[in-house]
């Protein structure tokens, strides 16, 4: 599997250069990426020009960092300096930021080679990645599926093995859940540990980066490098000098897991099994299942649609064609400009949201929806912190259900937004949570489990996670596509 | 029937921290369009706000000055609107919990205009129009602003501009903002309604925006008064709306109605976080805190004997009540530094502008070793004055003007011997003041002064000549 220690093995003894290795991706994604859809910009020259800067310091007997070198992949929703960032729609035609986003200064700090940046639903808004302008991408494990959303880019790019990991954003399990269906990890971690700056906003109070990766391991590689206290986002306080990566291999005897009755309710069957079962693995490994109600999280849905919907309200607002990005080519004044504009630019599940979201804030409306949600946001925190004075992680499915066929989230919406089920409770909480594949269901497609710790306690779900992984290696498996390491 | 004016204001003030609220960018004003800008406050996409503690720190002294109630939370709101001025399409402003609450500005006659709040936010750029286009400047943009939101107190338009004036006053005093309201840095909304008078309820309000004058705002609301009343004296009714007001016609007219009216959807901003404000910190503000002008005021009349009208004036401009402050450290007579600043040194700073730069030639020091002769006797009033003005023309100390021999004065010997030629040498003066004419004396005390060249003491000359009179 080609993953981060791997790769890093083979670059410090010499199996291959840098160069070679970033073209064999480049190769691979010029391959795969007509049929899998992960890419929307490649930026090959980038790339090799820092695969030469490394080989460079290999070759003049310089010890490189873990990431160095390794070739990695951002979700268009990041900004990169002097390359096109378009959120996957259309108004953003052409908009190259002038900054870095601070998760990509940080790794380009250290010579991540950035092979190009991927596909998702057009602002992050969609759990197939279809609403994306550039249409949606496939699933690896079977491309008459959907790969995920939003950041279905990235997992489809990891999951077919043209990017060793990459970078997504998660604000209602937008990186969990297509990890999930694609069979790869995701990390969505803490509000807060990683920092938002240059993170095109959706909905800013849940949004957070994590990295999708191949492995728990490279999860908590990456999580490391990227979390840290950022200037520019009071936000973020980072994940103040903890290392994840130490704790991977902590005995997990006596953990406890627990597991609420609600989150398996509605949940198709293979999936409840397979979830089942990974609970007998944890048992296996010493640790304790215990099983509690959480009957708030039946709240989580309408509250997470009235919050990410209003704050996204607000936050696209600013695109309005005067200073970047698309323009509507012929209109009368100011007003008109604007309008068509947007009408032209946005996609229809943006418009549907801003739309929403402008109504749950509107005069007469706000305390009936907005405020509501928010008293209920906090009741969603405390009944969290409640479950955690009896376990130290909850296990859950990922999502009700494994990835679907293409065509079908677009044709309703409502199901759609049923499958953030599962995730959205852990944004409202602004908890970390990890996806990591737990089985298949009969046709082969991966099922995911979802790990959810306490605040800032990405150390234990990752610890966890990884012993998991160590113990079922078999719910791991490769795709035919891409670099085969 | 006579109808009662209502008004009340919500006042503008940008803060004159070095730089913007949310971004390192400079505030100053001016510069080539779009210069003072960087991606957080043209809002690109992904950028986001962080909070200068500066911007915290004027809006707690702004409170401060104003009697208010320093709260120990605050929060940011957003505040959505679209127009092409406004980068992010939301202003991030406070309208749920606001820094500071309450408050007063009292006014020379002793009534206080109540505040409801003060609350931080962000400017918008400008628009330019030109040749039929219009252009986005964003130099403004993120510049700090406090908003001073009044109740609806003041009943004339004599107590509007006072309170204008005085708000005007104190916030320069504290040094947060210069309150230019030609450049901007100031700027009125005048909310205004009518009622008859006696009468309990308010009448239905309209706004008049974004006012830059205290003439405009003067003159805006005597036509918003008068055509009010005329309204509803002819069966009218004032509706509900913001006005803007033309300063060539003298008129206001309609900008939008009340169903026009935007819903600027408000809420917590998710990019920001809750501002705690520790005791100590307003404290420590507290203590930095200047005297301001009515305390001031209040310590001229009532500790250096400085008439009312004169204490005001000298209070007026923080620069003047310094100057003076300065310049009266121990003199006995605080009144003589008070005449020569409101005689001699406003003469040559005739405008207000002038009045508050207060550039003068003279130093407070300069000036208090004057009163300081003047005080012990050594020259006179008459001389002190000429002698005033060559400082002021130059620049110069009071010894480049008197020597040792002009300040010498007059003694006890030489002084007897000068009374008594006056005596002897005007009998007719002595026999009209032995016959009544008390005023008489005064022509012998001329003489000494002048034979003295105004060196002698007026006073024991006086004293002197009676003496002599009387046991001749």
């Amino acid at each position: 599997m080609g993953t981060i220690a791997k790769i890093h093995d083979m670059l410090t003894s010499k199996e291959c250069s840098c160069t070679e290795l970033t073209q064999g991706y480049l190769d691979a994604i010029e391959k795969a990426n007509g049929e899998l859809n992960a890419y929307v910009k490649v930026t090959g020259e980038e790339a090799l020009a820092t695969a030469a800067a490394v080989d460079k310091k290999i070759a003049a007997g310089e010890d490189i960092g873990l990431l160095e070198g390794v070739p990695m992949t951002l979700k268009d929703n990041m900004s990169t300096k002097g390359i096109e960032t378009t959120c996957c729609s259309k108004i953003l035609t052409g908009y190259k930021p002038i900054f870095d986003a601070t998760v990509w200064e940080t790794l380009k700090g250290q010579n991540a080679v950035l092979l190009g940046k991927t596909n998702m639903d057009e602002f992050a808004m969609g759990s197939s990645c279809e609403n994306s302008c550039f249409g949606g991408a496939a699933n690896p494990v079977n491309t008459d599926h959907v790969a995920g959303g939003s950041s279905g880019g990235v997992a489809s790019a990891v999951g077919g093995n043209i990017a060793p990991y990459g970078l997504g954003s998660d604000t209602g399990g937008s990186i969990r859940q297509p990890a999930s269906f694609c069979g790869v990890v995701g990390l969505k971690p803490t509000y807060g540990a990683v920092s938002r700056y240059g993170l095109i906003a959706y909905a800013s109070s849940l949004d957070q980066i994590g990295p999708i990766t191949k492995s728990v391991e490279d999860a908590s590689i990456v999580f490391d490098a990227i979390a840290h206290s950022d200037k520019r986002d009071s936000t973020c306080v980072g994940n103040s000098g903890v290392t994840t990566y130490d704790k991977l291999n902590n005995d997990i005897k006596g953990m406890k897991i627990g597991i609420a009755h609600e989150y398996l309710d509605g949940v198709r069957d293979d999936v409840k099994e397979a979830i089942l079962s990974a609970a007998e693995v944890y048992k296996s490994l010493g640790a304790e299942i215990v099983y509690f109600d959480l009957p708030i999280l039946k709240f989580a849905l309408p509250v997470y649609y009235i919050i990410a919907c209003a704050e996204a309200s607000s936050n696209l607002g600013r695109y309005d064609g005067i200073r970047y990005g698309y323009k509507a080519a012929h209109y009368t004044g100011t007003h008109d400009m604007i309008c068509r504009t947007r009408s032209e630019g946005f996609g229809e599940e943006v418009k549907r949201r801003i739309l929403l979201g402008t109504y749950v804030l509107s005069a007469g409306y706000y305390d009936a929806y907005y405020k509501k949600a928010q008293n209920l946001r906090g009741t969603i925190v405390s009944a969290f912190n409640k479950a955690f004075e009896q376990c130290d992680v909850i296990m859950a499915p990922t999502v009700p259900m494994t990835a679907f066929e293409k065509g079908r989230a677009v044709s309703d919406p409502i199901e759609t937004y049923l499958t953030d089920i599962c995730t959205v409770p852990v944004n409202i909480a602004g908890l970390p949570g990890v996806s990591v594949p737990c089985g298949f269901n009969q046709k082969g497609m991966p099922i995911g489990m979802q790990l959810i710790g306490k605040s800032f306690d990405e150390a234990t779900i990752l610890n966890a996670a990884h012993q998991y992984q160590k113990a079922a290696p078999e719910k791991f498996t490769n795709t035919k596509w891409g670099v085969q390491l | 029937m006579k109808y009662e004016l209502v008004s009340g204001f919500e006042t503008h003030i940008e803060l004159a921290t070095k730089t913007k609220i949310f971004c390192g960018c400079t505030t100053q004003f001016g510069g080539d369009p779009n210069t003072h800008c960087c991606p957080v406050c043209i809002g690109l996409p992904g950028t986001l706000p962080v909070l200068n503690r500066e911007v915290v720190r004027f809006a707690i002294k702004a409170g401060l000055a104003v009697h208010g109630q320093i709260a120990e939370i605050a929060k940011m709101d957003r505040k959505n609107y679209c127009y092409p001025d406004l980068s992010k399409a939301y202003q991030i402003s406070q309208l749920y919990a606001p820094l500071i609450i309450g408050g007063y500005v009292e006014l020379s006659s002793g009534k206080k205009i109540r505040l409801h709040h003060i609350h931080i936010e962000e400017d918008a750029g400008k628009l330019i129009h030109r040749h039929g286009d219009t252009y986005v400047d964003y130099n403004r943009g993120g510049v700090p602003l406090i908003e001073i939101v009044s109740e609806p107190d003041i009943r004339s338009i004599d107590e509007a501009r006072e309170y204008v004036e005085r708000l005007q006053q104190v916030m320069r005093y504290i040094g947060i903002s210069d309150c230019k309201m030609q450049e901007g840095s100031m700027r009125c909304d005048v909310n205004i309604s009518v009622r008859p008078e006696g009468s309990e309820e308010f009448g239905t309000r309209t706004e008049i925006k974004n006012m830059n004058s205290i003439t405009n705002i003067t003159k805006a609301m005597e036509y918003e008064y008068d055509r009010q009343v005329d309204l509803i004296e002819s069966g009218g009714k004032v509706v509900q709306e913001t006005l803007r007001y033309d300063d060539v016609t003298g008129t206001t007219s309609s900008m939008r109605s009340k169903e026009d009216a935007h819903d600027y959807r408000y809420f917590r901003d998710p990019d920001l976080v809750t501002i705690n404000v520790p005791r100590e910190e307003v404290e420590e503000l507290r203590a930095e805190m200047p005297e301001l002008p009515a305390d001031k005021c209040r310590r001229y009349i009532d500790d250096c004997g400085i008439p009312e009208k004169d204490a005001q004036l000298l209070t007026k401009y923080r620069r003047i009540s310094e100057y003076f402050d300065e310049a009266c450290d121990g003199v006995k007579s605080p009144k003589t530094v008070s005449n020569f600043i409101i005689g001699q040194m406003f003469r040559r700073t005739e405008t207000e502008s002038d009045k508050e730069v207060f550039d003068i030639a003279t130093t407070p020091a300069q000036l208090n070793e004057l009163v300081k002769l003047l005080d012990s006797g050594k020259i006179r009033n008459n001389l002190a004055k000429s002698t005033l003005e060559k400082m002021l023309d130059t620049g110069k100390g009071v010894l480049e003007f008197i020597s040792e021999s002009d300040m010498g004065g007059v003694d006890e010997g030489a002084l007897l011997e000068l009374c008594k030629n006056a005596v002897e040498s005007n009998r007719k003066a002595v026999e009209d003041f032995l016959s009544g004419k008390e005023k008489a004396i005064k022509a012998l005390v001329g003489n000494v002064m002048k034979n003295s060249r105004g060196k002698a003491d007026a006073m024991a000359a006086e004293a002197k000549i009676k003496e002599l009179i009387e046991n001749s």
